[in-house]
């Protein structure tokens, strides 16, 4: 109860009595008609995508060598990802697989073979912790079908360039797609269901499109967090606690979150009881919230569906929502510069969670609105606000432009280059990254100096590479080499190549 | 009892007391980086595989090929020998009884292998002494976070009574008033101690110890190797570890983020503190952030089974002990009458007693000593090397309950 009272405290002292004094009063609808079209949608993100030409928008796919690894039921999925090179694909039959696929490889194509609407299922039969997890860039994960894992259902840990479609999740613990701190992917196509937190999050990442999935039953539907360059199109999003949030996470180490477009989804009946876990997050949502936006910056709202949300069509606020979490110092909490373009909003507000109830009672009301600014931002637009039923907006004004149709994608044209960067001399790296820790150029350290390695080895850094790799005790007054195999033959060899021409 | 006898041992040397471990006639600070780093153009550079890949938004947090954090580098191979004698040297201290090291001692992961570390005073002080290993990387420092640099970390100790009680003044007199020192800065700084007047500064000081503490890498671990591509590097108990650490279940990685483990922010978390402490309210003293209360730094994990017993005033006697405490519930441990913001990733993950074991595999693989520093034999002011012979107070007993102070 304190922290109701602390939102509806904040908005009555930010507001300055506006809303008690004026609350019931709306715009007068003005009849007119545009003689100037308005000015194109501008953004970083924008900016990064122009000029992609049509046939290039989200064609981003995860290279192929020809290899082909099948797995059948009875068989390990896992085997396979431990066998394929980058470049492979994955074909998992359908049947049962008890595990949970780890890929820590580029440019895996993780792909299930559906036979007369039987898919492979990955079954975590509540025990298990991730369906799959992966690092490596360039990785798809699709036509699968996943349920009862404890943890995530797809969960990316710094992969670039992913693809996650086509699968089903259900009833899959915290998380149901969760890519994390990865540019440039795309989560499309999927169904997701019974998470109790977000269906499908992003989670610090850049570039991303969520587009075309079913969400529902969920506590969050789709949740863009301390992410930049977000897409969320056309996609579904029904009985969940809230429908689709755009959040900062005080307490990340990427402190911001901007420029996230809301686009042409429908976003309806979203008014499920909120069953998260204690201490999250999203436990704080109130049933019935279609749009939540949370301290995030540069949000477009604009052509979506937003219908039956028994609390809120639309709510833009700061951390006074997160009244369980710490607060970051580091994190700027306004949700700055929103932007609400045309919706069509209708029958939100009817039966408010107790949370907004008592927010709406100081302001004598108790039907929710369509949208609501609890800060009560100086920088907003909306267009055509006599439309709808509002809160906070006094100082919104008209926005200068009409559609953010100019960004068919927010993914790269290109994929993001592989990391390792071409000018980084990997050599030079390997040698004082690692055999530096043995051998200094003229002086004793464990192993022998490198300039008597020079002397020995003079033309023959494939010597001193076959060497590492399989050292054979040589002096007896020095201890034993351990064996260098760990990195490639490459690395090794451009280390030994490096070693023979150091000078100090 | 030990530390008594040491004390009176150091009561008893002669009046100018480095006259009794003559050092060397001559002595030349080494011209040499050392491992991990390339001489380039007068300075040190840090140089790791880690380095071929980059990290989303340069934060230096991600998962297994992911780019570092921002890091110090670019001193002198002068300036960071000088660290390193200056480091292991007590006279830094106002009694001349502790160095730097006897807190953060090469032998025991430059931590102490004490719950709460003990300086001057002999007593033992409200938190725990962290590694030093990778403070390279580190952008806060202290359990609070109340510093933005080493050179600002260290002025801490150095002038805190209870630590290594010294003064700004005490310490140029000392270190100026030995001739060998002022030969080594005159080497570190040659462009500063031209004029035959010049004397050391404290700005130089301080240089010195961040350089050699920001060479102390430790990126080699067998998980390292594995991150690089070698799948073999680890055993299949230590990849079902890994495993585990990144789930969503256990939630490790998330706050323990690669290739750190560390994302350097504050948690709330709810550890308890020995029997009988205060409550510590950490960060939201420092930060002025009331619902930071009883948050700390999320510290890096390399090196971590070097450095037990853990948490911010070493509550933990082993690895095992410390991962349990994410499976006890969230806020088990929290005193009555707290009402701590705890962090949001502390929940009920209901880890299984394998699952602990196997944590503490994978964290083992995070070992990396290949780089460390080798430990001066003498020390310009002729005094010993003290951090290995002072006694042991307040060591966390095996059960994590006690402490033996």
């Amino acid at each position: 109860m304190n922290k109701i009272a602390i939102i509806a405290g904040a908005v009555v002292l930010l507001a300055g009595g506006f809303y008690l004094g004026k609350s019931g009063q709306q715009p007068a609808t003005v009849i007119k008609v545009d003689s100037e079209p308005k000015a194109a949608f501008t953004s970083s993100g924008a900016e990064e995508v122009a000029g992609a030409p049509a046939a290039t928008v989200r064609s981003l796919v995860t290279p192929t060598s020809g290899e082909l690894i099948v797995v059948k039921e009875g068989e390990s999925i896992q085997d396979a990802v431990a066998a394929a090179s980058p470049g492979a694909v994955i074909k998992v039959m359908p049947g049962v697989y008890k595990e949970t696929v780890y890929i820590d490889k580029d440019n895996i194509t993780l792909s299930g073979v559906i036979e007369q609407g039987k898919y492979p299922v990955l079954e975590g039969e509540g025990l298990r912790n991730d369906a799959v997890l992966y690092s490596g860039n360039g990785v798809t994960v699709e036509n699968l079908y996943i349920t009862h894992y404890k943890g995530n259902g797809v969960m990316g840990q710094a992969g670039n360039n992913f693809i996650i479609r086509n699968n089903f999740i259900v009833d899959t613990g915290v998380y149901g797609i969760f890519p994390q701190l990865g540019k440039n992917g795309i989560v499309s196509h999927n169904i997701v269901s019974g998470i109790e937190d977000a269906g499908i999050y992003i989670g610090m990442s850049d570039n991303i499109d969520v587009v075309f999935n079913q969400v529902f039953d969920s506590v969050a539907g789709i949740e863009i967090e301390n992410s930049r360059h977000a897409l969320v199109e056309s996609n579904f999003v029904y009985n969940n606690t809230g429908g689709i949030l755009a959040f900062i996470t005080p307490g990340l180490p990427i402190k911001t979150c901007g420029d996230v477009l809301i686009r042409n989804n429908f976003i309806v009946d979203n008014n499920h009881e909120n069953f998260a876990i204690p201490g999250s997050l999203v436990s704080n949502i109130p049933a019935g919230t279609g749009v939540l936006v949370m301290a995030c910056d540069d949000v477009v709202i604009e052509g979506n569906i937003i219908n039956g949300n028994n609390s809120v069509g639309i709510t833009f606020t700061d951390f006074s929502l997160a009244g369980n979490a710490a607060n970051d110092p580091d994190s700027e909490p306004n949700p700055n510069r929103p932007r609400i373009l045309n919706n069509i909003m209708q029958n939100n507000g009817n039966d408010p969670a107790p949370k907004v109830r008592a927010f709406l009672a100081a302001m004598l009301a108790t039907t929710g609105p369509d949208i609501v600014d609890t800060v009560g931002m100086d920088d907003g637009c909306i267009l055509n606000p006599e439309r709808f039923r509002t809160i906070g907006l006094g100082k919104y004004t008209e926005c200068d432009f009409a559609t953010t149709a100019n960004v068919a994608s927010y993914t790269l044209p290109e994929p993001v280059p592989a990391r390792s960067m071409e000018d980084v001399d990997k050599g030079r790296l390997a040698y004082y990254g690692i055999c530096a820790g043995c051998h200094a150029y003229s002086s004793r350290m464990i192993g022998p100096p490198t300039q008597v390695i020079q002397a020995l080895y003079m033309d023959n850094p494939e010597g001193i590479a076959e060497y590492a790799a399989h050292p054979v005790k040589k002096r007896p007054d020095y201890p034993d080499m351990p064996p260098q195999s760990h990195l490639d033959d490459e690395t090794r060899l451009a280390a030994a190549k490096f070693m023979l021409n150091v000078t100090q | 009892m030990r530390r008594k006898l040491a004390r009176t041992l150091f009561a008893l040397l002669p009046v100018v007391p480095w006259l009794a471990f003559a050092a060397p006639a001559e002595i030349r600070l080494s011209g040499d980086c050392p491992p991990g780093f390339e001489f380039s153009a007068g300075q040190c550079k840090l140089r790791s595989l880690y380095q071929m890949y980059d990290s989303l938004e340069n934060s230096g947090v991600g998962g297994l090929k992911t780019g570092l954090p921002a890091y110090r580098d670019g001193f002198s191979p002068q300036q960071i020998d000088l660290g390193r004698y200056l480091f292991f040297d007590p006279v830094l201290s106002g009694d001349g009884a502790v160095s730097c090291a006897s807190c953060h001692n090469p032998d025991l992961g430059f931590s102490d292998g004490r719950g709460r570390s003990v300086g001057v005073s002999g007593q033992p002080m409200r938190r725990s002494a962290p590694s030093l290993w990778n403070v390279a990387f580190q952008q806060r420092f202290f359990w609070d976070a109340r510093a933005s640099s080493l050179e600002q970390q260290m002025q801490g100790p150095l002038y805190d009574e209870n630590e290594m009680a010294t003064s700004p003044e005490q310490l140029l007199r000392t270190l100026n008033g030995i001739p060998l020192y002022r030969e080594l800065f005159r080497q570190a700084w040659p462009q500063d101690f031209r004029a035959a007047d010049a004397v050391i500064r404290l700005d130089q000081v301080y240089t010195a110890i961040a350089a050699f503490q920001a060479s102390l890498i430790s990126l080699n671990s067998r998980y390292d190797q594995y991150a690089h591509g070698y799948a073999d590097a680890l055993t299949g108990p230590e990849k079902e570890g890994m495993n585990v650490f990144r789930s969503f279940v256990a939630r490790c990685a998330e706050c323990h983020t690669p290739p750190l483990f560390t994302n350097q922010q504050i948690a709330v978390i709810g550890t308890p503190d020995p029997e009988g402490m205060a409550f510590d309210p950490g960060a939201s003293e420092t930060l002025g952030e009331p619902t930071l209360r009883g948050g700390f730094k999320v510290p890096s994990l390399r090196n971590v089974a070097l450095t037990a017993p853990y948490m911010h005033s070493g509550r933990f006697a082993t690895l095992r002990e410390a991962v349990a405490f994410y499976t006890g519930g969230r806020g088990h441990a929290v005193p009555p009458g707290e009402d701590l913001k705890i962090h949001w990733h502390i929940w009920e993950p209901k880890l299984s007693d394998e699952e602990l074991d196997r944590l503490v595999d994978f964290l083992k693989t995070l070992t990396d000593e290949s780089f460390k520093p080798v430990q001066p034999r003498w020390l310009p002011s002729g005094r010993q090397p003290v951090h290995n012979i002072i006694a042991r107070t307040g060591e966390t007993h095996q059960d994590g309950a006690s402490n033996d102070e």
